[in-house]
């Protein structure tokens, strides 16, 4: 596959593979149960028994990061698709429905994009208390509207196009325009957007679980280990140091991928690089 | 000019508008009483009652806002529950912190970021160019939260170089400096990276233009060539991604000041959220959002008084 020609792209298939598996199979390579205590060999630092070191309630903090994989997979899989599709359905009604509509369906993507993202999640959190589910929420509205405005530009540059036009001259109604010749058109840059858009996803659920304001205590996530070794990092700085590792390692795996898919994709981009 | 001005002036207006909107029905709509919220389920009923005539919440919806609006417009976002102080006044103690830390976060990004990625242009896949790219590659990859924790790691557990906690004391300028290093190096480094390789791609695009040809046909020195004719085009789309990305430095901020246990309106907000005292949350994520659509705003203006272009194009 030609997308695998450069290193970058071998690499990010590599770590995207790694991260669903570990995330997926977390139960067979997981060598404690994430949730088991043991008092005696708490805060213990990285040895042959605990590859990661222990926190301090004793337990291992390797098999917790490979349980935490599967929030944080759990996040990104619901979180992407189904911003994915709205931003898709949202962008089409802008690019073909009436102008007032396009105006303030710009104005509201504008609107979501200005509140940075943490200011939101506690803003809400005020409200509603942390959940799992108020992070899916707070991804997906403000991950719709860079999937709209993707899926509005592409729809707006081939609306004028010739072949949209002999269609629709051909009695063609506005679903099957949208459907049959925008839909393919728009599919490639929403699935390179989507996977520049898992790492953003993953440290979102990651910096809310942190705070305190996503998945809550004893759920292992890559967020509440972080926390938990902030609070004692000054005795065990080996959790800080290894819930960092699987966040950057999916984040490069993921962008490595998504360059190289642009690459193949769109090879204008790559020009000037 | 002027006509663009008036359009992009109206147009963030209506943003804030909107987002204050939003906020406001956030806080209305959710269930349950806002004052038995705000007070606790154990406040008693006169309390309740009068939360609730002082909060106008016995008056109709779209009335409550049409008051809470005007108020924000003449600058009075209310009371603090608990000390009654005024918000206005609570932010204003606050936000000086905030703008430090990202004023110098954003500043030693730029004057380091900028440079190398004119440097990694004009001499492509030199050591430089190589060590931009790795350095962008690098900083990007790791989420500024997690920066901030490790900064903390390296710099003050371990090598016990720089103060963990707090802005340093009142009045002691050279302490509060010192106090800012860390944030500030945490919270710009992602930018540094960020931003050299915006540079970089803008300015081999430009380097590539017949006119830069030209400069260099006329004799002009490359420095000149390079900052008086290339620069200050391949900068534009920079200035607007700053401007974009501001919203995500307000986010590491907040960050960065819970990490550090530093006073500022990220910190202000997340204390408030926890002592569930909304009149603050409120009036702090306004003032927020205020300042992001204020430096979109900037930025916007600032491009289109660069470039005039972008003035036909609203």
């Amino acid at each position: 596959m030609a997308f695998l020609s450069g290193w970058q792209g071998v690499l990010g298939l590599v770590l995207v593979v790694a991260f669903f598996a570990s995330a997926i199979f977390a139960p067979l390579f997981a060598p404690y149960d994430p949730n088991a205590m043991d008092i005696p060999a708490r805060l213990s630092g990285p040895s042959l028994s605990h590859l990661a070191g222990t926190d301090q309630l004793g337990r291992d903090t390797l098999s917790r990061l490979l349980y935490g994989g599967r929030v944080a997979l759990k996040i990104a899989a619901l979180g992407v698709s189904l911003s994915m599709v709205i931003g898709l359905f949202l962008g089409m009604i802008a690019a073909f429905g009436p102008r007032w509509l396009d105006a303030l369906l710009l104005l509201i993507f504008d609107s979501v994009r200005a509140f940075p993202t943490i200011i939101l999640g506690l803003a809400t959190v005020a409200l509603t208390g942390p959940s799992l589910g108020l992070v899916l929420v707070i991804v997906i509205v403000t991950s719709i509207p860079q999937y709209a405005r993707v899926t509005r530009t592409a729809a707006l540059s081939l609306r004028g196009t010739e072949f949209i036009q002999a269609e629709r001259a051909l009695g063609a109604s506005t679903a099957r325009i949208l459907g049959h010749h925008i839909l393919p058109n728009v599919v490639g840059p929403l699935l390179i957007l989507a996977a520049m858009d898992v790492p953003v996803v993953v440290s979102i659920e990651a910096g809310f679980s942190f705070l305190g304001l996503g998945v809550t205590p004893p759920t292992a996530s890559w967020g509440t280990i972080l926390n938990e070794g902030y609070l004692v990092i000054r005795d065990a700085p080996w959790m800080v140091v290894a819930a960092g590792v699987p966040l950057i390692l999916t984040t490069l795996g993921f962008t490595f991928l998504a360059e190289a898919l642009r690459d193949v994709f769109d090879p204008r981009m790559t020009k000037g690089r | 000019m002027l006509t663009y001005l008036i359009k992009r002036l109206g147009l963030s207006v209506a943003v804030v508008v909107t987002v204050l909107l939003v906020l406001f029905l956030l806080l209305r709509l959710i269930p349950g009483n806002p004052a038995t919220i705000a007070l606790g389920p154990r406040a008693s009923p006169e309390a309740i009652q009068r939360y609730s005539e002082k909060m106008n919440l016995d008056k109709p919806v779209w009335m409550q806002f049409a008051t809470y609006a005007g108020q924000v417009v003449t600058g009075d976002l209310g009371n603090d529950v608990f000390s009654d102080r005024k918000v206005s006044t609570i932010i204003g103690e606050q936000i000086g912190f905030s703008l430090a830390l990202m004023a110098a976060a954003m500043g030693w990004a730029v004057a380091l970021g900028v440079p190398l990625g004119c440097l990694a242009a004009v001499r492509p896949n030199s050591w430089l160019d190589r060590i931009s790219a790795v350095l962008s590659v690098g900083t990007i990859a790791i989420p500024s939260f997690l920066m901030s924790i490790w900064a903390l790691l390296i710099f003050s557990v371990n090598l016990r170089w720089l103060p963990a906690m707090g802005a340093g004391d009142p009045g002691n300028i050279p302490d509060q400096a010192v106090h800012l290093i860390m944030p500030a190096l945490a919270v710009g480094l992602s930018w540094v990276g960020y931003l050299a390789r915006m540079v970089r791609a803008s300015m081999l695009e430009v380097m590539g233009e017949p006119y830069i040809r030209s400069a260099h046909a006329f004799g002009l020195k490359p420095a000149r060539v390079i900052f008086g004719y290339a620069l200050p085009v391949a900068i534009l789309p920079t200035i607007t991604l700053i401007g974009m990305g501001f919203g995500g430095l307000i986010s590491a901020a907040v960050f960065a000041e819970i990490i550090f246990a530093r006073p500022g309106i990220g910190k202000l907000i997340y204390d408030s959220v926890l002592a569930r005292n909304f009149p603050i949350v409120q009036g702090a994520v306004v003032v927020a959002t205020a300042l992001y659509i204020g430096v979109v705003l900037m930025s916007d203006i600032l491009v289109s008084w660069i470039d005039p272009r972008v003035r036909n194009s609203l």
